[in-house]
């Protein structure tokens, strides 16, 4: 009876948080471009499906996964777990946090992707791209840079590096990515970093964050706790750029092998795929 | 009247049978969180993990939750965007299009409940530093300027970005312009607020204005002759979590 009193809370702010939505979408089709809906049955019931959808899917997260995820985040933070014993930590070394490292980059991977926001670009691009850009394949690819991006974070919070030369940094990378990878990929690749951010991650990474800025000295949960979001954003770039050019390289590899094979074949007697060219073209 | 009868039957199956196809999908898009839960709680940190019944019926939940979305965006949220796309381009108006553009990023993002979580963060933030009085009106005043000018910049982030797709200018301008409009402005920008900036560009874009963005862009680039979908298509979301970290720096060279 709580829990179902909870998810009727959850569900009707959500309702709040979509109805301005689509106020905003139904207001300038109707009075704006003054067109009907099309199929608004099937549009109502997708709206529903959405938001009860959603409704559901946070309320299970609440239910299931934040709270063993903040309690496991401030055990594997807390000097207990680390050390041995409980207390101040005067002088961390970056090694003794190592399973802090491990579970940054597990969770922060395995929330990815699950992240409803990741599926529906993925969703988006596989069918824009005619199937080149496999769903599945994008979202391992963004989820191997969050988990990057989140264990590098915590590694900046244990040494108390400064979060602006980390970011600045990965700019620097993605530029030069840019200038090489394949064109098709440069604008999925900067929105894949915008995507994984939203409901799964962020409550749990900011746990992460928090859970070390509080145990460790001269960090402050505020300055410090910030930051890891924006490694959780920028390194999916960095890996969906780089997945994109491991598979160009790959099949410049492949071309040029095949060229090769094609100049040794001309040079020993006839091309076969010219002569059978030839034979064509007469006909026509 | 037979015909009647038979018609929800239809319907029902026509919903059922892709539901159920994304019920066993979000299954399996779930048993990574589960296998790392259950790894560091049982191998790591060598404890039981505590009331699981409650936890089968969180999972149990986020399963149903997430394959009825995903059916949701199929059926709702991509062919809005899309359709509306579509519209727009053949009504030929390019104002109204800027209009609903702008208008899109900002009514997604004031009332976005992370926005508001981080910007009354930010304020203790600042009323930490002194740089605003301590006082409950100031704080929620800085907190709601904050909002507004996250709203502002995503509204912004949203029009340049249409902008861009129906002019066909190539995404890695605009974004290296940002990286670099980001960069200077992290020397001027007080300290504390420079981890607020850039987690904000994480925080603006919500799970339903992703999709709905995402089809808006695909739907103008495939409805304007010359432009790509994956070229043009893609970008409005790396433009609205570019934006913000700007804006909200600038907020904080502003008002500190």
């Amino acid at each position: 009876m709580d829990g179902l009193l909870h998810f009727g809370q959850t569900f009707l702010l959500l309702l709040r948080d979509v109805t301005p939505i689509a106020a905003i979408l139904f207001g300038f089709q109707l009075f704006v471009l003054r067109r009907r809906i099309n199929d608004p049955a099937r549009t109502a019931v997708g709206m529903v499906f959405v938001v009860f959808g959603l409704a559901l899917f946070l309320e299970g997260l609440e239910l299931a996964l934040f709270p063993i995820g903040r309690l496991m985040a401030a055990q594997l933070t807390a000097p207990e777990f680390i050390y041995g014993v409980a207390g101040i930590v005067t002088d961390p070394a970056w090694s003794d946090y190592l399973w802090v490292y491990a579970f940054a980059a597990a969770i922060g991977f395995a929330t990815t992707v699950a992240e409803p926001s990741l599926i529906a670009v993925a969703i988006k691009a596989n069918q824009v791209s005619g199937g080149t850009v496999s769903i599945n394949g994008l979202r391992i690819a963004v989820a191997l840079g969050v988990a990057v991006g989140v264990a590098l974070g915590a590694f900046r919070i244990v040494t108390g590096t400064p979060l602006h030369w980390y970011i600045i940094a990965g700019y620097v990378v993605v530029i030069f990515q840019t200038t090489s990878a394949p064109r098709s990929i440069i604008a999925l690749a900067y929105d894949s970093g915008g995507v994984t951010t939203s409901t799964v991650t962020v409550p749990l990474v900011a746990a992460l964050g928090l859970g070390l800025a509080e145990t460790i000295p001269g960090r402050s949960a505020i300055l410090d706790g910030f930051g890891l979001i924006a490694f959780a954003s920028l390194f999916p770039i960095i890996a969906v750029l780089g997945y994109a050019q491991l598979g160009q390289r790959r099949a410049q590899a492949v071309e040029r092998k095949a060229r090769k094979r094609g100049e040794a074949g001309s040079t020993d007697s006839h091309n076969p795929q010219i002569s059978g060219d030839n034979a064509v073209s007469p006909e026509d | 009247m037979p015909h009647r009868r038979l018609e929800p039957d239809a319907t029902v199956i026509v919903l059922l049978k892709p539901l159920l196809r994304s019920l066993r999908d979000s299954l399996r898009d779930l048993l990574p969180i589960i296998a790392v839960v259950a790894f560091f709680q049982y191998a790591v940190l060598q404890q039981p993990l505590p009331e699981l019944g409650r936890i089968a019926s969180g999972v149990a939940m986020v399963l149903l939750g997430l394959a009825l979305f995903v059916r949701g965006l199929q059926m709702a949220l991509f062919p809005i965007g899309e359709e509306m796309a579509w519209n727009f381009v053949k009504r030929g108006s390019l104002f109204w299009l800027l209009v609903f553009s702008f208008t899109l990023g900002f009514g997604t993002t004031v009332a976005e409940p992370a926005l508001i979580a981080v910007a009354d963060e930010a304020a203790q933030v600042a009323a930490a530093a002194q740089v605003i009085g301590s006082g409950e009106e100031a704080l929620s005043r800085y907190a709601l300027g904050l909002r507004l000018t996250v709203a502002v910049s995503v509204g912004i982030a949203l029009l340049i970005g249409v902008i861009r797709i129906l002019k066909g200018w190539p995404v890695h301008y605009l974004i290296i312009g940002g990286y670099v409009g980001v960069v200077v402005m992290t020397g001027f920008a007080p300290p504390e607020i420079v981890g607020i900036a850039y987690d904000s560009g994480g925080v603006t874009t919500s799970t339903v204005t992703v999709p709905l963005v995402a089809a808006l862009g695909v739907g103008l680039a495939s409805s304007i002759k010359g432009r790509d979908p994956m070229l043009d298509g893609f970008g409005l979301i790396a433009f609205a979590s570019l934006t913000p970290m700007m804006f909200v720096m600038l907020y904080g060279i502003v008002i500190g």
